[in-house]
């Protein structure tokens, strides 16, 4: 994985000094709130519901154990013990104080980690496959041109103050694992005709209050230019996007109402205008990251069986347990959706857990999913029984990837401050409803997400079942969304009527899984049926 | 016009900045104003005989004076470049960056704090309009 | 009845105004009246809190506690974790918000 060189080692403590100097400027009355909070917003540094927040970036979700470590030790010190991961791959720690936040970036700069634009309007942490460097179908490995964009982007002198916040993200395979077109610019790698690596651009996809799915502006550029393209929808975007309106803001409305050709016509004229400024570092500069990036030591001639005699095992490994691209190795993810657990919780002594699992299994690498797990990429075949051990006695082997208590949900109403409802008991009482593991299986792949308030931060236009959490005169009501999808079947969620409680949204999700067990026919998920007979059979048995 | 902070050496111009539309107008003119969100594009053809582009920032977080400066300095405007109004110290170094070299903030910005602003970040990691080497150029010389 | 809260600036706690100080216990708040404009103006300034503003409240039996479903869980911390719930005024405050 990449390794800070002394540059990037000095604009990351360059920014903790920067901050500590602001912070102090702050709490000496030398800023008021006003003129700081852009400040530590740019910081990831947020005023929550209870107390500030800080979200620390994870590029493109890949982290090393002593890294991950490192999170432990922020949690434990800093925090009250235990962080979030997130949809866009980061952590949040929940209970931070302001005067001690400089220190924390410290320790954090110390393993090559920051919290730089993880809020504000600027370009965010770019966000990617978790199974970059270890997926069978990939054209290649995705991250070296996030981590070439994560450098461009990072202190951007013209983009630091867009219309709206800016997420990117960068896979290249044809299965979309990063919801890559619900994003404001989703890139994927490809090969052309003649073999050479280039960038197929996406622009103004992205959920929130107006869910779309990014259009194709470009199918091609040359790999050389990458940059320079960005820069030229950024300009674009950053010179008529809407600033009258914040719920306008985003790059997806102005696509929208300028129309992808003329906007693509903008942006064109604009890249050949920028491909004279020299804007993109040289094939060697893309060579050295590239190099970072290179396939940790694989042992050959290792074998693929697997003793699946335990059969608690042969669960998880069915369930999360995904092919690798080299033989005798395997992808393992590990669930942080214990049934009635917090989606995306981790404890400090499970993530010094998943620290240590990582330097012994994988090549002291893990990853970061949009669905909040972690995964193990290069794990041997033959140490997944041990390694499973490991996780079942830390309650870190509930063996339900892509089922439906694998649940993404915001934070909502318990810790934020935007949250209009309250989404992790919602998923606490989804996950104990289906808590069987057998039934789970039985519903087969089903991607339920839940966002407490429009925002949409829990994904709910992408999930097969979505829902949305409301504030109905002073009381929490839940919308029910079906037939998203944030993979390459991309697709928006429709809702299926009037909302319900709390225990009522249960009981319809039920319902529904009802009528699609029901009604399947071989081999169809859940989505999949839905596409096929429509709204109509799941609103009938909703509302009759 | 105490509280103008400039980096350059040649003098101050000493006419007002026009609007763009009395600039249109009245072609002799050689100092311009542009508001947040006009076109910096329509003042390309005239470059040569202004001496200060005057852009107003009518709030700090409306990001579009930044564009409108690099695409002035990339079409080969060398004059002075000035931003005006909510300027405050924290965007000083993008602002230099993206080719401002002078600035009026609205609220007046101390000398010493703009100076330890602007020496603060040694290295860059982009290309922009100040001619300042990005990392990726020095990792290969 | 009306009461004023905000966060400490520098831990981010949030506090309720008690009519000399803040506290971090919702049933130390205090109705406040037409005043409440220049003890937000007096505290601002004084650098010790952060983004107030006034919510609705009532007396319950136990003690003050906000109306509203999100103030609630604000002063009383979030309801998924009860072992880090500020010390409640009610003993059976678990059962309004479940």
């Amino acid at each position: 994985m990449y390794k800070y060189d002394s540059y990037d080692q000095q604009m990351v403590d360059t920014r903790v000094e920067e901050f500590r100097d602001q912070v102090e400027r702050r709490i000496a009355g030398k800023l008021t709130e006003d003129q700081f909070k852009p400040l530590r917003l740019m910081n990831g540094l947020y005023l929550q519901l209870h107390a500030y927040m800080l979200r620390v970036a994870i590029p493109y979700g890949t982290l090393n154990g002593k890294q991950m470590r490192m999170l432990a030790h922020i949690a434990r010190k800093y925090d009250r013990d235990y962080a979030h991961f997130t949809t866009r791959q980061n952590i949040q720690y929940n209970w931070i104080k302001l005067a001690e936040t400089p220190d924390l970036l410290a320790d954090l700069a110390s393993v090559e980690m920051h919290a730089i634009q993880t809020s504000g309007n600027c370009i965010r942490n770019i966000s990617s496959d978790q199974y970059a460097g270890a997926a069978a179908d990939e054209v290649t490995d995705p991250r070296p041109y996030a981590e070439l964009l994560r450098q461009w982007s990072s202190f951007h002198p013209e983009f630091s103050f867009l219309p709206r916040k800016f997420k990117f993200a960068v896979i290249a395979s044809d299965e979309d694992r990063a919801a890559m077109r619900l994003h404001d610019i989703g890139i994927q790698i490809v090969r052309n005709g003649d073999g050479e690596i280039g960038a197929r651009f996406y622009a103004g996809g992205g959920m929130g209050r107006t869910p779309m799915i990014a259009p194709l502006i470009r199918d091609f550029v040359p790999i050389g230019e990458l940059v320079s393209y960005a820069e030229a929808i950024l300009r674009v975007y950053n010179r008529y996007g809407r600033r009258d309106n914040k719920y306008k803001a985003r790059i997806k409305i102005l696509v929208h109402e300028m129309g992808a050709e003329e906007f693509i016509k903008e942006v064109e004229a604009e890249f050949t205008h920028l491909q004279g400024q020299n804007i993109d570092a040289p094939a060697a500069e893309l060579e050295r990251i590239i190099a970072h990036f290179e396939d940790p030591a694989f042992e050959t001639g290792l074998s693929d069986e697997i003793d699946r005699s335990d059969p608690d095992f042969a669960i998880w490994l069915d369930q999360n347990v995904h092919a690798h691209k080299r033989p005798g190795y395997a992808i393992a993810t590990i669930s942080l959706k214990p049934v009635g657990g917090i989606p995306g919780d981790a404890s400090s002594a499970q993530m010094d857990l998943m620290a240590d699992l990582t330097e012994q299994y994988s090549f002291d690498e893990c990853r970061v999913t949009h669905s909040q797990n972690i995964v193990l990429p290069h794990v041997r075949k033959a140490d997944l029984y041990s390694l499973w051990q490991k996780l079942d006695e830390a309650g870190l082997a509930s063996p339900n990837l892509d089922l439906i208590s694998d649940i993404i949900a915001c934070p909502g109403l318990d810790y934020c401050s935007l949250a209009n409802a309250r989404s992790i008991p919602v998923a606490q009482k989804i996950a104990k409803r289906f808590a069987d593991i057998d039934r789970q299986k039985e519903l087969g792949e089903l991607k339920l997400k839940i966002s407490g308030c429009i925002n949409a931060c829990g994904h709910h236009h992408a999930g097969h079942i979505g829902i949305l959490g409301v504030d109905r005169k002073g009381t929490e009501n839940y919308q029910l969304l079906l037939g998203g999808s944030g993979a390459e079947d991309v697709s928006l969620a429709k809702i299926t009527g009037p909302g319900f409680t709390e225990d009522g949204i249960v009981d319809a999700i039920e319902t529904v899984t009802d009528v699609y067990v029901a009604a399947r026919e071989d081999g169809e998920r859940f989505v999949d049926t839905y596409r096929r007979l429509g709204m109509d059979p799941f609103k009938e048995a909703l509302y009759g | 016009m105490d509280n103008i902070l400039r980096f350059r050496d040649d003098g101050a111009s000493e006419e007002p900045a026009v609007t763009l539309d009395s600039f249109f107008d009245q072609s002799n003119a050689t100092a311009v104003r542009l508001e947040d969100g006009e076109d910096a594009r329509q003042l390309i053809p005239y470059l040569d005989r202004l001496a200060m582009i005057e852009i107003g920032f009518s709030a700090f977080g409306d990001g579009r004076g930044y564009s409108a400066a690099r695409i002035l300095r990339e079409h080969g405007y060398t004059g002075e470049l000035r931003a005006q109004g909510d300027v405050l110290v924290d965007q000083l170094a993008f602002m230099r960056r993206c080719g401002f070299d002078s600035f009026a903030p609205e609220k007046p910005i101390n000398a010493a704090d703009a100076k330890k602003a602007l020496a603060r970040w040694e290295e860059v990691y982009q290309n922009a309009a100040d001619g300042r080497k990005p990392i990726w150029s020095k990792r290969h010389e | 009845m009306k009461i004023l809260t905000g966060n400490d600036l520098k831990s981010g706690d949030v506090v309720w105004w008690t009519g000399y100080n803040w506290s971090r216990h919702v049933s130390d708040a205090i109705e406040v009246g037409d005043t409440v404009d220049q003890i937000i103006a007096r505290e601002i300034a004084a650098r010790t809190v952060n983004d107030c503003y006034t919510v609705d409240a009532e007396r319950t039996d136990t003690g003050i506690l906000p109306v509203h479903i999100k103030e609630k869980v604000r002063a009383t911390g979030p309801t998924v974790r009860p072992d880090l719930k500020i010390a409640p005024p009610d003993p059976a405050a678990g059962n309004w918000v479940i």
